[in-house]
């Protein structure tokens, strides 16, 4: 099966750990990947802002760059929701490209739904000892239906133990440009996530989507708090960390 | 009502600094999150009975004018006279019209949005009647000279000590804390305002067309009495608010007590058909329906339709991150949270609530919990692109995205951009990995640090590797 891996902006820039523990994760289950190294971003940045025309342009580029592949795997819930769920309404005032769309649309997962539900992954490389609690991120759980994959794949570690936190399906506040518009309120939101994260005593929070990594550390560790990890799901799965390069 | 929501931050920021405002949304949320989620897990085929009560409503929205003429037809043969408004302005001055007509010089009201909306209050006690507020929630923002802060808990943003002082204050008597108590006190305060009223006000949450019905969904009482005690009854409904049959609104009802409040039914329902009918013994002697536009036909004409479909039930805010932080007051109009972030820039103009649709961070809680299932965050959107269409974005905005889409497109400037962020990120974020202050990012950087990229990109690594 050849599928293609959708990086993202953010894992890119941000954390490219989480794009090589994708590729990891898919090769050591068989799979043929490619990554089609002109990719950037799936758009939603200017779709979210109502700049509908840069949105579908940036949409007809990632049709074509994985237009030759069986399945397309994003590492995020929010992209890959994007790509999924909001393509479609996107484009739709092309319709010759509808038969390629379909496709992709069709074929287009996040990380740990094709690991649980495409590939049956049964043994993951990763080792962590301690507690960990999961972030249930928006878009990959009320677009794209992400709940009990990350947590079937996370309990397949030895040594690992979830604790789930108070309101795992609370919003963390980043919320893209939101985070950047109204701060005040975005930290506010943040806030009561990082209260819960804090409260269940986990060594780590752990979820789908870097943008909410950047919120939660970032205020975190502003906070002042040095010690919580958190972690993409892919990197503790796939044993790889985000040390620098 | 005023707008004032082009200061939603300076509003909002408020909100956050005021500790007793976040006591009291605790609450709400704690108390109508949970109850809204345990009732739903009694009705079996919940979906089927949401997507049933969207196409009720869808069904409504698509034959306005066909429903509201039968709406008319059996109201009238019923005794009730039944009267067109299409702007706010024209809803008040039928009001007072009505109220000169019978020479009204009190009247009591039961809690109405749509008369948020047309400022009716002050407009009447502008032509010198006085106007009795008798929802609980209602009467203690009357008395604080305060604006509903939520659209079926008007004063949810006041917790219960500052209610204990305000009526310790405007009641003169000993002040009291316990909740039951305060509500009798209220009650003993308003009980001769019912009972000496010309006039009741009500709104109404739906509107019959089958039986010509204007009904109300009420928890304390003082609605039935609104319909029934005064000589004169006026109901002011949006001409949103028909619903083709009795069934329709049987099964809606199933929806709009559990999602607002978590109740399996709210302790009164009030159906109001015609005035008092020889042989009754109570119900007043003239009742008069208005029935408003105030914008709903423009809103029914767009691509923001389907925000017609709310049936008022408030579990979009209730759910909504942002509305739990800021409260009502920051949206600077009649309906907060998600769907007045739709609903207020459809209404007073798009260019008088320019944060409103932008501030949400699309999590689509809302959109899961609404009843019938308006996909509000594809509705902020879409007033998103307007905005941008219309030229409305601030200019660093507008030059930030068009370079950022333009190097995104253009793969081999992009690499190089982001490698050289990657460096300097790496570099910026120093031993601790953190960037303390983002460039551009003053809101982010306020109170969050940012984690440092490691150095290299993904791109160059994958590179590398091969």
């Amino acid at each position: 099966m050849r599928v293609g891996l959708f990086v993202t902006c953010l894992v890119d820039l941000m954390r490219p750990s989480v794009g090589l523990s994708a590729l990891k994760l898919l090769e050591n289950a068989g799979c043929e990947v490619v990554v089609p190294t002109t990719q950037t971003c799936c758009g939603q940045p200017a779709y979210n802002s109502g700049d509908r025309r840069s949105a579908q342009a940036l949409a007809r580029k990632v049709l074509r760059e994985f237009s030759d592949c069986d399945c397309v795997v994003v590492p995020s819930g929010s992209c890959g929701g994007m790509i999924k769920i909001h393509y479609l309404e996107l484009l739709e005032e092309s319709p010759e490209l509808r038969p390629k769309l379909q496709h992709l649309v069709e074929n287009v997962w996040e990380l740990s739904d094709f690991l649980v539900n495409v590939l049956a992954v049964q043994r993951v490389p990763g080792q962590f000892h301690g507690t960990v609690t999961y972030h249930d991120c928006c878009s990959g759980l009320r677009e794209l239906g992400v709940k009990s994959q990350p947590r079937e794949l996370l309990a397949k570690i030895p040594g690992l133990t979830l604790k789930e936190m108070a309101n795992p399906e609370q919003c963390c506040g980043f919320g893209g440009t939101f985070a950047v518009k109204f701060g005040d309120i975005s930290a506010r939101i943040t806030d009561e996530k990082c209260a819960d994260i804090v409260a269940t005593g986990a060594d780590a929070v752990v979820l789908a989507d870097v943008g909410c990594m950047l919120s939660i550390e970032g205020r975190l560790r502003r906070g002042g708090d040095a010690n919580t990890k958190v972690l993409h799901f892919a990197e503790i799965l796939a044993g790889v960390t985000n040390d620098p390069s | 009502m005023q707008v004032t929501s082009q200061q939603f931050k300076r509003k909002a920021a408020e909100a956050l600094a005021n500790p007793q405002l976040r006591k009291a949304l605790g609450n709400l949320r704690a108390r109508m999150v949970s109850g809204r989620a345990r009732s739903l897990l009694e009705l079996e085929n919940l979906e089927q009975i949401r997507e049933a009560a969207k196409s009720a409503r869808d069904f409504a929205l698509a034959h306005l004018d066909h429903l509201l003429e039968r709406f008319e037809l059996n109201a009238c043969a019923r005794g009730a006279q039944v009267h067109w408004a299409e702007t706010g302005d024209e809803v008040n001055q039928l009001v007072l019209e009505i109220a000169r007509r019978n020479a009204v010089r009190k009247i009591i009201k039961s809690k109405s949005m749509l008369g948020e909306e047309t400022g009716l209050n002050h407009y009447l006690e502008a032509a010198g009647i006085e106007v009795r507020e008798t929802d609980l929630g209602e009467y203690i923002i009357q008395e604080a000279r305060e604006t509903p802060s939520h659209i079926i808990a008007p004063a949810v943003h006041r917790t219960a000590e500052e209610v204990a002082d305000l009526f310790q204050q405007k009641h003169k008597l000993p002040r009291k804390t316990d909740i039951g108590e305060m509500t009798r006190e209220a009650r003993m305060v308003l009980r001769p305002h019912f009972l000496t009223a010309d006039m009741g006000i009500t709104g109404a949450n739906f509107l019959v067309a089958e039986t010509g019905t204007s009904m109300i969904v009420t928890n304390e009482g003082n609605g039935r009495m609104t319909t029934t005690l005064p000589r004169v009854h006026v109901a002011i409904a949006g001409i949103e608010k028909v619903l083709a049959t009795l069934e329709d609104v049987a099964f809606i009802l199933r929806l709009l007590t559990r999602s607002a409040t978590g109740q399996p039914i709210s302790n009164y329902l009030t159906f109001t058909t015609g005035p008092k009918q020889a042989g009754d013994k109570d119900g007043p002697d003239e009742f008069h329906i208005i029935i408003v536009d105030a914008g709903r036909t423009r809103v029914l004409a767009s691509d923001l339709r389907a925000a017609l479909r709310c049936i008022r039930c408030g579990a979009c805010m209730n759910h909504c991150p942002v509305y739990q932080s800021v409260g009502g007051h920051a949206y600077g109009w009649v309906y907060p949270g998600p769907i007045g972030a739709v609903l207020t820039p459809a209404y007073v103009g798009l260019d008088n609530a320019l944060d409103l649709p932008n501030a949400a961070t699309l999590c689509n809680q809302c959109g899961v919990v609404c009843p019938v299932k308006i996909p509000l965050p594809d509705l902020m959107r879409k007033l998103r692109e307007q905005q941008v269409e219309r030229g409305l974005r601030p200019w660093p905005e507008r030059l930030t995205l068009k370079l950022w889409a333009w190097a995104a497109l253009r793969p081999a400037a992009y690499a190089w951009i982001t490698g050289m962020l990657a460096r300097i990120g790496r570099w910026a974020g120093g031993s601790k990995r953190l960037i303390h202050k983002l460039p551009g990012g003053a809101a982010w950087s306020r109170h969050r640090d940012m984690p440092a990229p490691s150095g290299k990109t993904f791109r160059e690594l994958y590179r590398h590797r091969r």
